[in-house]
């Protein structure tokens, strides 16, 4: 390993602005990649150079290895960050571009195929002894979902092997429905991931989700920067994330961190990555999948640890140490992250493109906003709905929300429909306010 | 002859999967309510379906690409929109 000199981002919108901010910061060179219709884009201009990959298509563009690698080589940049989604747990790009002699900066290929795997991932977990959520391994047809569902009870979720980031599970409620569920499961399965194989897993009901943020580099040091709670969701749909978890006891704050440290170091992990958990309300918590990459909430958890999680992503991939040991590592106050997305809360979160007409970005202390876009952009079809993160840190959680509510209130979009206006409900919410809603809560308290 | 327009704007698909075979050929023919193809929008993919029915003359968009809203997908021949 060497000294980066010269980065070639992956990606698009605010993670590639957030990559190449990192880059400069550490003077390493950034080169962007674009679609044809990012053209323009904020982060492309910020770029020490920029290539054009293909059609606006992702599958055109930022999904198309060949394109990427070949950038990559012609503007003779040593590393590549996928930053989230696209390529990012592509174990195949990451042997090609290590094959081409340049660095992926993420977990070495076999890892990501391992954690990529969910019937792999669990078995994995089960051996680094953290604890799963009760399951079988993979079913072959409906008899043997039958057989398997008696052992695990009802009701029980359908996941897919390939699947992830909450795609790919569906609900079974009792036995006469999975037949049906099994074959429609399959087919979804097949079509979205290219590979039917399936599992049963037992539902927990009025669970949290818990997600611990790790660092693992080439000299044998695993951290954990604590733990981010990601339970405000929609469809399996993060929107609203915060660090530290909200009213969860130290002990069991320190055991759950831990877990996910020891599962880092034993499937010899490297970069950052997610760990991700449920908790149940008696305490009792699961492993549910490890994202093998940067994530759209980490910067949570830099806020709350002032840990920059990317730039120590640029130390490992050059061969450096962490800049910290975990006893240097603390929580300092609360800091919650709202997801600002081009959906129409109004209408089943429908995602919807358009023009940015107005777009006012809040500020003042404790207020980061990570946005790829300006006034006047498009926010196009092709990519995810996302528009902007707004970050905000409070000394306590109380702060975090007044600071947040502030913002949302600043914030001025037209042009496409957004979710402030739930937000500010949402944010003013008692049960909320008190912390520890579960992973259904939002969808209960909308419907 | 009628067209079937798209009902929001996307990348435009003719089939299930990259795999799948296509849901209706041209010449084949499409009754009112099925399904002829998805537009993805923001990672999230809608199902487009038939508002007439008849026989599939051409598809006027390519597979994989990008299609606006109300712009129009498909010629039919013998069209009715009675759901015949």
């Amino acid at each position: 390993m060497s000294p980066l000199r010269r980065v070639l981002v992956a990606n698009r919108g605010e993670i590639a602005l957030r990559i190449i901010r990192a880059c400069h910061e550490r003077g390493i060179d950034a080169v962007a990649v674009y679609s044809t219709a990012d053209k323009n884009s904020r982060w492309v201009q910020l770029a020490d150079a920029a290539v054009h990959i293909g059609g606006s298509p992702a599958a055109k563009s930022y999904l198309n290895t060949e394109a990427v690698l070949a950038a990559a080589i012609e503007t003779k940049a040593d590393a590549i960050h996928p930053g989230y989604g696209f390529l990012a747990e592509n174990a195949e790009f990451a042997r090609k571009i290590g094959a081409a002699g340049l660095t992926f900066i993420g977990p070495p290929p076999e890892v990501i195929e391992r954690m990529g795997d969910k019937a792999a991932a669990r078995r994995t977990a089960a051996e680094a002894g953290v604890p799963i959520i009760p399951g079988s391994g993979p079913v072959a047809d409906v008899d043997e979902a039958l057989g398997a569902a008696e052992q695990i009870g009802y009701p029980l979720l359908v996941k897919a092997s390939a699947g992830g980031g909450g795609r790919g599970i569906r609900p079974v409620a009792s036995a006469e429905d999975v037949p049906e569920v099994f074959a429609t499961a399959r087919a979804e399965a097949a079509a979205a991931f290219g590979d039917g194989t399936l599992y049963l897993e037992r539902a927990l009901t009025q669970a949290r989700h818990i997600e611990v943020q790790v660092l693992a580099d080439n000299h044998g040091s695993v951290v954990h920067t604590y733990e981010r709670d990601c339970s405000v969701q929609r469809r399996r749909q993060k929107l609203i994330e915060e660090a530290p978890a909200p009213d969860l006891d130290a002990a069991l704050r320190d055991e759950i961190c831990a877990s996910a440290a020891r599962l880092a170091a034993h499937v010899g992990y490297r970069g950052a990555g997610t760990v991700e958990f449920l908790l149940a309300e008696d305490g009792s918590f699961y492993f549910m999948e490890m994202n093998t990459r940067i994530q759209v909430e980490h910067p949570v958890s830099e806020c709350v640890t002032g840990v920059d999680l990317v730039a120590e992503q640029l130390r490992i991939a050059a061969g450096d140490r962490l800049s910290v040991t975990q006893d240097q590592i603390s929580l300092d106050g609360t800091a919650i992250e709202l997801r600002i997305n081009a959906e129409d809360a109004e209408n089943g979160f429908q995602p919807t493109p358009g023009d940015l007409v107005r777009y006012d970005i809040p500020g003042g202390p404790g207020v980061r906003v990570d946005t790829g876009f300006v006034a006047g952009d498009r926010i196009s079809p092709f990519y995810d709905s996302m528009i902007a993160k707004l970050i905000c840190w409070g000394a306590d959680r109380e702060q975090a929300i007044a600071r947040a509510q502030q913002a949302l209130r600043e914030l001025g979009i037209d042009g496409v429909p957004t979710a402030v206006p739930l937000y500010l409900r949402v944010l003013d919410n008692p049960e909320f306010g008190k912390g520890a809603v579960h992973t259904g809560w939002l969808e209960n308290w909308l419907s | 002859m009628s067209t079937i327009k798209a009902p929001i704007p996307g990348v435009f698909y003719r089939r299930s999967s990259p795999d799948a075979d296509p849901y209706v050929e041209e010449g084949g023919t499409v009754a009112v309510g099925q399904t002829i193809a998805l537009i993805e929008v923001m990672k999230t993919f809608n199902e487009v379906k038939a508002d007439a029915s008849g026989t599939v003359r051409t598809f006027l968009i390519d597979d994989g690409e990008e299609v606006s809203m109300g712009e129009d997908i498909v010629e039919l021949d013998g069209a009715g929109r009675d759901g015949a």
